[in-house]
């Protein structure tokens, strides 16, 4: 069984995409789609890494990485920030929070699969 | 008006009016009179004071237009390091009024343009549709470059992945068209002329301004939010949706104000005790800060012109309805001296005074603030606070009053040795 992956994004045809060239390269991939209860999902899941989308209904993606940072159980996760907003506040805002890595949208297949390889000790 | 360039250049030149009167051969009483423009001068007084000065009699028995005259003034303050000689800008609009009155109007055109491009800014950066619009179509982006990479760079794909794969390509290219083409109607729909381009707020104040500040759609005895709406419908279906949102809440405050005070009771109590908001206020029973905004909101040949100022606890004015005679900055800024400010640190406390705005060549005007909770008191969220000032043109009953000399903003104001000061000024730089 390879390296838990959760996918926490809204959009439907990204999740099949990411969690298609994720799984193919040999990750357990997990999704969720909405912000309200990541929280809960990152608990129960404990996953490897997490590939965290910053615009999610309910919770923004930035919210959710400081209460990832903030938890005894999951807060070393490594987590990766996908988002369409490539500002410089955002990504300030963003490594305040704690993020291991950040990328803008669109972003190529291959570097984010290089990015969760390069985050997960194997 | 003469007294007034009088004092304004005595004021300028840090002069003491008892030391001008006492250069000039007059008495100091005499000459609070000509400076209040309550005695008519020439002659040899007019050319003892201007020589006292130091000016040209001619720049003060005609001087140049006021307006002209402040319009270079904040000309000047907006580029304090080019050195323009502040001190002789009465004297530059005397000599060449041409020349002023283009760097005047430039200058406001320059203003014009740089809100422009805040207002421009600030859409892009804050707008929420967008800001939506936007993240929709790099959603779709992002999902067909990775479909399509999928498609393009895994070998042996099973033909049940690439069915899958090549319908969302379709469902995220037909996405990507609708937002693409909603952006290109909301863009080519965004105001493109320097009228339209307007922040919210200047919007809305427009929308009042333009039917008097006096909305007697609201004032019927079955009136209601519907009424509300339909003025926005109507009327206000020019305005941006965040313009059409702050009339909307202003109305409805309109609306609740007129119900708990009639236009026609007011208009009876006013003939009764007079234009005096105290009395008015116990007279009808309501609160000081309602009876203001129904004051403004009178029309005009009812009690003649009443301005009104509201600001937040922050100092931000959140509505200005303008007297003529007492200029206000468009949101923050504005002289902290007004007492609009002052009665912030004490709600229910009201403060009347006589306002004269110093270098504007203005009259003097009558102000009366109060402050009060705008929320229900809760143990949960903070108060909101905000002060009202209603503004009348200088009466007699008001003489009693206590006068104090005010600015606009820092900038442009040569009150000397100000403990509000929060930046120096370029009028009083030099004097």
């Amino acid at each position: 069984m390879g390296k838990k992956v959760l996918l926490i994004e809204d959009e439907p045809n990204i999740i099949e995409a990411v969690s298609f060239i994720l799984s193919r390269d040999g990750w357990e991939v997990k999704t969720h789609s909405n912000g309200h209860d990541a929280m809960e999902v990152v608990r129960l899941r404990a996953p490897d890494l997490i590939i965290l989308d910053a615009m999610l209904p309910g919770k923004s993606g930035f919210d959710i990485l400081t209460e990832i940072r903030g938890d005894a159980a999951v807060g070393e996760t490594p987590v990766l920030m996908l988002t369409a907003r490539g500002q410089s506040k955002d990504r300030e805002m963003a490594e305040r929070a704690g993020v291991s890595q950040y990328m803008t949208k669109p972003f190529s297949n291959a570097d984010v699969l290089a990015a969760v390889r390069a985050l997960v000790t194997p | 008006m003469i007294g007034t360039r009088i004092r304004e250049r005595r004021v300028l030149g840090g002069i003491r009016q008892s030391d001008l009167a006492r250069q000039a051969g007059i008495s100091p009483s005499y000459l609070n009179l000509i400076e209040h423009n309550k005695r008519r001068i020439g002659g040899k007084t007019l050319l003892k004071l201007a020589g006292v000065l130091n000016v040209e009699p001619a720049l003060l028995s005609e001087g140049a237009e006021a307006t002209l005259i402040a319009g270079l003034r904040e000309a000047a303050g907006e580029q304090d390091d080019i050195g323009a000689e502040v001190s002789q800008i009465e004297e530059f609009a005397e000599r060449f009024p041409g020349w002023a009155k283009l760097l005047a109007d430039l200058y406001r055109r320059n203003e014009s343009l740089e809100r422009t491009i805040e207002t421009l800014t600030d859409r892009l950066a804050h707008d929420p549709y967008l800001a939506d619009s936007l993240h929709e179509v790099i959603s779709a982006v992002t999902a067909i470059r990775s479909t399509s990479s999928i498609l393009v760079e895994t070998e042996a794909l099973e033909p049940e992945w690439q069915n899958r794969f090549h319908r969302n390509i379709n469902e995220d290219s037909s996405r990507l068209a609708e937002g693409a083409q909603s952006l290109v109607r909301y863009l080519e729909g965004a105001p493109n002329t320097d009228a339209e381009l307007k922040s919210p707020q200047d919007e809305m104040h427009a929308f009042l301004a333009a039917r008097g500040f006096h909305l007697p759609e609201l004032e019927r005895d079955m009136a209601g939010p519907r009424d509300v709406t339909r003025l926005i419908e109507g009327e206000g279906a020019e305005l941006s949706s965040p313009a059409q949102s702050l009339a909307r809440d202003v109305m409805l405050r309109y609306l609740a104000d007129a119900r708990s005070l009639p236009l026609e009771p007011l208009l009876g109590w006013i003939k009764s005790v007079g234009l005096h908001p105290d009395r008015l206020a116990e007279a009808s029973g309501v609160d000081l800060a309602t009876l203001f905004r129904r004051l403004a909101a009178l029309p005009e040949d009812a009690v003649g012109p009443v301005g009104l100022v509201i600001c937040d606890a922050s100092g931000s004015l959140v509505f200005r309805k303008p007297l003529e005679g007492f200029a206000m900055p468009r949101i923050a800024g504005a002289c902290t001296l007004w007492p609009l400010f002052q009665v912030l640190a004490q709600p229910q406390s009201p403060l009347r005074m006589r306002l004269k705005q110093v270098g504007r060549g203005t009259d003097t005007v009558e102000a009366l603030a109060v402050s009060a909770p705008v929320t229900a008191p809760s143990f949960d969220r903070p108060a909101l606070m905000q002060a009202h000032m209603l503004l009348l043109p200088d009466r007699p009953e008001a003489a009693t009053a206590p006068l104090r000399e005010v600015g606009v903003n820092c900038r442009i104001c040569s009150l000397a040795s100000c403990a509000a000061r929060r930046e120096p000024s370029i009028i009083s730089d030099g004097f």
